[in-house]
């Protein structure tokens, strides 16, 4: 293929991934995810009783997900204000339901799990590592899951599509950003947001080279949770 | 057992480890944690600074967005500073809750504002562009990743190593008004005139003590924050705590803080 991208990259090729568990020791589960430049750093605290009652779930326990930007983590010369913005409510919204699929939280009536994301520094894909990391700490706590969840940014640049696009990708006009969190075994998608427009036929192109990158990313997680835990890596 | 009771036993087990000079940890009193390591530039592609502070267990981040602003009314022609410590959505410790900023943040904030202000760390006109109308502002942006003990004196010492880190942005004159080219960041430093130590002494008992873990804080009767610069001058101080402090123990802490300022100030060596 002649088609090159901006940095070099092939179409289905991620930037440098890498992971690591148990990176905060005060958090019930702790974890950091990088997606080339971006690095998303989660920590669990939980489950413990959930305050006020009335917000509590006498079946199951409740997710809770912040999603934060750090202060100095955006791009040129602007300073995220700190405290929850549109944004980053929204996001925090998806990731819960991204990371909610794959949780079985029945044992944990009345109570809630905290999974606090911050995003140390940032060149697109944020909401995608933080949901790797979230999924990474959530294992390390203990938290019952049905699968590992892995998420990626997806789309097409100048009529390609490829994977893991980076900011400069992402503001090329005419451009494509599908962010895509999958279960990484089923390959069920527990997150879709889309900016851009893209033929149907095309999209499902796109989301084959989605469930490639999914499977990378689990080589990733499985590794980092096997550095912390040693054993088979079929948690 | 409740929580209180294991706190009261865990205290007692620390002040009775105290009257024999030591620690759980196997320190001496008036000895920091051995690990202590500062990275420079942990979010270089976003910050115009940034730095990584690991004491022990205790970990910080720093980040520096610096921005074009205007000046104060009653200082035109200085540069403006801003220290914030974000604990929310928190990373570091079951004990600190998502929302607004709350008392312990805005002392950590406080006491490291104080420590870089008062003892001129920056130099504050070389940051003026245009007397009355255009300055650089530094904005400081503070993440505790994992709460070991010693927040106070963790977050002064990465502030200072991400000041230290800091590189300008190009600035343009478009017309009358001046712009920041993020894109291209010089080699230019932050005007550097010193740079301060903060450090947090305990009072246990009788006992003073430096660096503590998470425990030995919370054991800790009264504590102070003493800011000593490079030529062996207080320039700040905060009490904490409820016990109260003789002139003694003030002289005392202040003695203990300059006899350890040295060597903490040498973990940015060939920085300045």
């Amino acid at each position: 293929m002649t088609f090159t991208r901006l940095d070099g990259r092939k179409p289905d090729e991620l930037r440098e991934l890498d992971a690591k568990v148990g990176i905060i020791p005060r958090a019930d589960g702790s974890a950091m995810f990088k997606m080339g430049k971006t690095i998303a750093i989660a920590a669990v605290y939980g489950p413990k009783e959930l305050y006020p009652k009335f917000l509590q779930d006498s079946t199951k326990g409740v997710l809770r997900c912040s999603y934060s930007m750090m202060a100095f983590s955006g791009s040129g010369g602007e300073r995220v204000r700190p405290g929850p913005s549109r944004r980053s409510k929204e996001i925090s919204w998806v990731t819960e339901n991204a990371l909610n699929s794959a949780l079985d939280l029945s044992k944990y009536a009345k109570s809630v799990i905290n999974v606090n994301i911050q995003l140390l520094q940032t060149d697109a894909g944020t909401r995608c590592a933080g949901i790797c990391a979230a999924a990474l700490a959530l294992a390390d706590a203990g938290i019952p899951m049905r699968d590992m969840v892995g998420a990626v940014a997806v789309g097409l640049y100048e009529g390609h599509p490829i994977v893991d696009l980076t900011k400069e990708e992402e503001d090329v006009e005419g451009a494509v950003d599908l962010a895509v969190a999958m279960l990484s075994r089923s390959k069920k998608l527990s997150l879709v947001q889309m900016d851009g427009k893209i033929e149907q036929e095309t999209m499902k192109k796109v989301l084959k080279l989605a469930e490639g990158a999914i499977d990378k990313i689990y080589v990733v997680q499985k590794k980092a949770l096997l550095e912390k835990y040693g054993g088979s890596g079929n948690e | 057992m409740g929580v209180v009771a294991m706190n009261k036993i865990m205290n007692n087990y620390i002040k009775t480890l105290a009257k024999n000079n030591e620690r759980m940890d196997g320190r001496k009193l008036d000895e920091f944690r051995k690990e202590i390591k500062i990275e420079y530039g942990v979010s270089a592609k976003s910050a115009a600074g940034s730095a990584k502070v690991t004491i022990g267990d205790t970990v910080v981040v720093a980040g520096i967005k610096l921005t074009i602003g205007s000046p104060f009314t009653d200082t035109p022609e200085e540069g403006a500073l801003m220290v914030n410590v974000e604990l929310s959505p928190p990373l570091a410790s079951p004990d600190f809750e998502s929302g607004p900023p709350d008392s312990y943040s805005i002392e950590l904030a406080r006491l490291t504002d104080r420590a870089v202000r008062e003892s001129g760390m920056i130099d504050v006109k070389k940051l003026c562009i245009k007397e009355g109308e255009t300055i650089w502002m530094v904005n400081i942006d503070i993440y505790p990743i994992n709460d070991g003990g010693n927040l106070f004196d963790a977050c002064g010492l990465v502030a200072i190593a991400a000041i230290l880190d800091t590189r300008l942005p190009t600035l343009k004159q478009v017309e009358e008004k001046y712009e920041a080219d993020y894109d291209n960041m010089t080699e230019e430093r932050l005007p550097i005139n010193e740079i301060p130590i903060n450090l947090t002494i305990g009072k246990l008992g009788e006992h003073l003590v430096v660096d503590p873990t998470y425990e030995e804080e919370k054991a800790f009767d009264a504590r102070l924050t003493v800011c000593i610069t490079e030529d062996g001058q207080i320039c700040s101080l905060q009490k904490g705590k409820d016990a109260p402090l003789t002139i003694e123990d003030l002289d005392a802490i202040i003695s203990l803080a300059k006899s350890k300022a040295g060597k903490l100030r040498e973990l940015f060596g060939g920085r300045q």
